[in-house]
């Protein structure tokens, strides 16, 4: 009965949340009094993953894993699994974890539960807090088998140093062959992804038209932002599907979302409640989003936006 | 002609208020209008599309309970031929991939669209649980899909871009709006809402599964601290709060 990390990797290196991941998967490992084991794919340096914890790394390296397929990496992740007798396997809550995880639990015929928030408050039952209703609520859910999977929330959990010094184990795997080929990959260059982002700067229909996005885009640029918008903006064609965020669209939990000519329709607050810290810009005092923000600008976004962006460069520069 | 199956998920309405009853344990469905999930609103309509190209049936499942089946015969009048009503109520994701994959095998169906999540319990679990039951090839977040023959070339969103992924009929996947856009939604009129009276509505008994998984209790999200509010002429102070109250810049 051990605990298993798996973390996703870019480029040969671990995402930005798997950090939380192995902190969140360490702390639970306490709970249950065994050992945590983190599992790697073709990433080539483990060094900064020590600092929270892991007892164990098994670093598994094979070509036939440079791209993700989601099948290959289940049946990957079970043979690991099933070798070092797993019970609670801790995903993060990216695309590729996600798409794996349902595969992955009928696998090793174990219960799963995505979107978890917080660490077990009951170990028999094995029971956690989760999101429900697309962030409209959240809910205790236990996990009746054996074996236990779990995918957290992004940005529900802090990072907690541990250092430990972790046995590294090279394993070799049997990757079997997908029915599933990889004809192409198109990545927008340069520009942070709203699921790796800190903030994320996001404007609605009160901008006008795609011709007045790049008042958004400079702001983002010098927060380090990701852009986002209300989905009307991309029905129209204004911005791209990704960037749509809301109940039916991305859900957001940042540290900081800056709304900017949005309403605040409770479909598009559902998908961004969990963010931390939220920001309203907005022409009218009676839009229903400031009712659910933290703090507010009334003005017009064709000026406030403009100056904001001026004056968060120079604080910037100053404080740097 | 192809054989199609659209998981539907009945979800509430999105304007829908959340509250719960029976001490937290159940969601209030008083006054609450229960609708297609949205995700599978949109592989409903791309599948209306295949049916107009190529000729295909097109039949509609879901797990739930009697009071589902008004969703139901709103999908036979957008156009699927036969729904199906497992019924159970659904608690638990996995029982609701086994029984469907139950009725999967039982037919020959050459492509199951489900979607990506349910917006109510957001599970992204249901299609992937089944390819593995089944054996299946299986893509979610599924944002353009395209058959040819037995060739099916789809798109998934990925983080930061689109991945173009190939493989052989059959398949399930995950989808989400871009497999149609929003002005494409399929609405019934007045023909189709007529002719859905008429269409097979086949109500299935399960057999006992067991569950892997529980629900217990529900929690609405804290309350929100006071907006402060900052004048548009004083920006200044909107940058020192969130540098030194929030502490986010
Ligand atoms: C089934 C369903 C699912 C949905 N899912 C989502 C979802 O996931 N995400 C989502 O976002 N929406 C969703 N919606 C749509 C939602 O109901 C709203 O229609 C939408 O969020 C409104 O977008 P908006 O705020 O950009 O536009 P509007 O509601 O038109 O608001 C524009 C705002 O801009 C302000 N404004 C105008 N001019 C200026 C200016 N110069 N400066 C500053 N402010 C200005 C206005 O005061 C107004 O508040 C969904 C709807 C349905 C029916
Ligand atoms: N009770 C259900 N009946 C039929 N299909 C369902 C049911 N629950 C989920 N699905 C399908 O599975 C998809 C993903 O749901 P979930 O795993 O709950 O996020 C939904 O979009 C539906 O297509």
């Amino acid at each position: 009965m051990s605990i298993l990390a798996y973390i996703e990797s870019k480029n040969k290196k671990p995402k930005k949340n798997s950090f939380e991941v192995v902190s969140y998967a360490k702390e639970l490992s306490k709970k249950l009094s065994t050992e945590l084991i983190v599992l790697t794919i073709n990433i080539d340096n483990h060094s900064n993953l020590e600092k929270y914890g892991p007892n164990k790394i098994i670093s598994v390296n094979d070509i036939a894993l440079n791209n993700f397929d989601a099948k290959t990496y289940a049946d990957v992740v079970s043979q690991v699994a099933t070798k070092f007798s797993i019970s609670h396997i801790v995903l993060g809550g990216g695309v590729d974890s996600k798409y794996m995880a349902p595969m992955l639990s009928v696998k090793l015929d174990a219960g799963y539960l995505s979107n978890v928030v917080e660490l077990p408050s009951n170990v028999e039952p094995f029971t956690v807090k989760r999101t429900s209703f697309s962030n409209k609520s959240f809910c205790d859910a236990s996990i009746l088998s054996d074996n236990k999977i779990i995918s957290l929330a992004s940005n529900s959990f802090s990072t907690i140093e541990n250092p430990s010094n972790p046995e590294i184990i090279d394993f070799q795997v049997k990757a079997s062959n997908s029915n599933i080929k990889q004809n192409s990959i198109d990545l927008v260059q340069g520009k942070v992804t709203i699921a790796d982002a800190d903030v994320v700067v996001s404007a609605g229909r009160g901008l006008k038209g795609p011709e007045n996005w790049s008042i958004i885009e400079d702001l983002a640029e010098t927060l380090g932002a990701a852009t986002a918008c209300s989905k009307p903006v991309s029905d129209l064609g204004w911005r791209p599907h990704s960037e749509h965020v809301g109940q039916t669209g991305k859900p957001v939990s940042t540290n900081l979302y800056i709304a900017i000519g949005i309403s605040g329709a409770i479909q598009h607050l559902a998908g961004v409640s969990s963010s931390k810290v939220k920001v309203v810009i907005n022409s009218d005092p009676e839009a229903p989003f400031f009712k659910a923000a933290d703090y507010g600008v009334v003005g017009d976004a064709f000026e406030v936006v403009p100056e904001l962006n001026e004056k968060i460069k120079a604080f910037k520069a100053e404080n740097n | 002609m192809m054989n199609i199956l659209v998981c539907i998920s009945c979800v509430p309405d999105t304007t829908s208020k959340i509250n719960f009853t029976e001490n937290d344990t159940e969601f209030d469905t008083n006054g609450v209008q229960f609708v297609i999930n949205p995700n599978d609103e949109f592989g409903l309509t791309r599948a209306m599309w295949f049916k107009e190209q190529n000729d295909a049936n097109v039949d509609v499942i879901n797990v739930g309970e009697q009071e589902n089946e008004s969703v139901l015969r709103k999908a036979l009048a957008i156009g699927a031929d036969r729904a199906f009503r497992i019924n159970k109520k659904a608690s638990d994701s996995f029982q609701v991939a086994k029984l469907i994959a139950n009725h999967i095998e039982g037919a020959q169906y050459d492509l199951i669209i489900a979607g990506r999540e349910s917006i109510d319990y957001n599970g992204s679990m249901v299609p992937g649980m089944i390819s593995e039951l089944l054996n299946i090839n299986f893509i979610t977040n599924c944002v353009k899909l395209e058959i040819n023959g037995q060739t099916v070339v789809a798109d998934r969103e990925i983080e930061g871009g689109i991945e173009t992924l190939s493989c052989k009929l059959p398949i399930i996947i995950g989808g989400q709006k871009g497999l149609v856009e929003e002005s494409d939604l399929k609405i019934p009129n007045m023909r189709g809402i007529m002719q859905s009276r008429q269409k097979p509505l086949e109500v299935v008994e399960p057999p006992e599964i067991q569950t892997k998984t529980t629900t217990n209790k529900f929690y609405k999200p804290e309350e929100k601290n006071e907006i402060k509010m900052v004048d548009s002429n004083d920006l200044d102070t909107l940058i020192d709060l969130l540098h030194n109250e929030a502490k986010v810049i």
